[in-house]
């Protein structure tokens, strides 16, 4: 386990795609520049998603874990 | 450096930026052209995923697309014959789209929307209010309104909903990366 601390914490299990997307694209504006937020996901396809987001979107993912079915993200908001 | 000339160069960065992007916005302008569910959900999950990435996004609704946007609550009186024809004939909004595949009179449509409510995938309406959420822009082709004999007041309330005609999407399409034709 990470010890990697997050400002915000957002559950995304069970939802498939675009919501994932949609969701972690409204998520990071609710917390600073500069802080994490933990996204959750138990859709395979947010593995290849979410870096392609964060690269055009502008964010940084720090951490990605996978376990029990779960894909935990660290993303941190940049701008 | 003087203010003048820092002035000079931020401009000739903004310029030489705007040329390699040849000109192009990070925009999306799709033509949703089929009226079928399955072609008209992967128009949505496209623009709303392109929202999502902040992309400007714009559909342009044309032909067999035009009916989704038909308000099922809404009636439309007073049309003549071929308008009532089809009225009649062509689905009445979003929730009335077949597959373009295995539609089996209904039974393999009502089979697809079972199966996506069970596995958690939003439906064609709810897309459509995803997309209004997200401020995903439509464009409504008055050439199709009027082949089909559509009037405004029968279409959804949708919040950037504009009618126009083919100028108005390829001005949004030249300057946009990336085009779609669903």
């Amino acid at each position: 386990m990470s010890a990697m601390e997050f400002a915000k914490e957002i559950d995304l299990r069970n939802l498939p795609c675009p919501m994932p997307v949609v969701k972690i694209s409204k998520g990071i504006k609710e917390v600073a520049v500069g802080q994490v937020v933990k996204a959750v996901t138990t859709d395979p396809g947010a593995l290849t998603d979410f870096p392609a987001w964060a690269k055009t979107s502008g964010h940084q993912i720090l951490e990605t874990e996978e376990a029990g079915g779960e894909v935990s993200f660290f993303i941190k908001r940049l701008k | 450096m003087d203010a003048g000339l820092t002035e000079q160069l931020e401009e000739l960065r903004a310029r030489v930026e705007s040329l390699e992007q040849g000109g192009q916005e990070n925009k999306l302008s799709m033509v949703v052209f089929s009226g079928d569910l399955d072609r008209a959900l992967a128009s949505f999950i496209i623009a709303t995923g392109a929202a999502a990435m902040g992309m400007e996004v714009m559909m342009f609704f044309t032909f067999w697309g035009t009916p989704l946007l038909r308000d099922p609550k809404k009636s439309a009186p007073g049309k003549d014959m071929m308008g009532t024809m089809f009225g009649a004939m062509l689905p009445k909004g979003a929730p009335a789209a077949k597959l373009s595949k295995m539609h089996f009179g209904g039974l393999g449509t009502r089979m697809m929307q079972g199966l996506m409510a069970q596995k958690n995938v939003a439906s064609l309406p709810q897309m459509i209010d995803l997309a209004a959420e997200l401020g995903v822009r439509i464009c409504i082709c008055d050439l199709s309104m009027s082949l089909m004999g559509f009037t405004r007041q029968e279409m959804l309330d949708y919040p950037d909903l504009l009618y126009c005609g083919v100028a108005t999407f390829l001005e949004q399409a030249m300057g946009s990366k990336v085009q779609l034709f669903i």
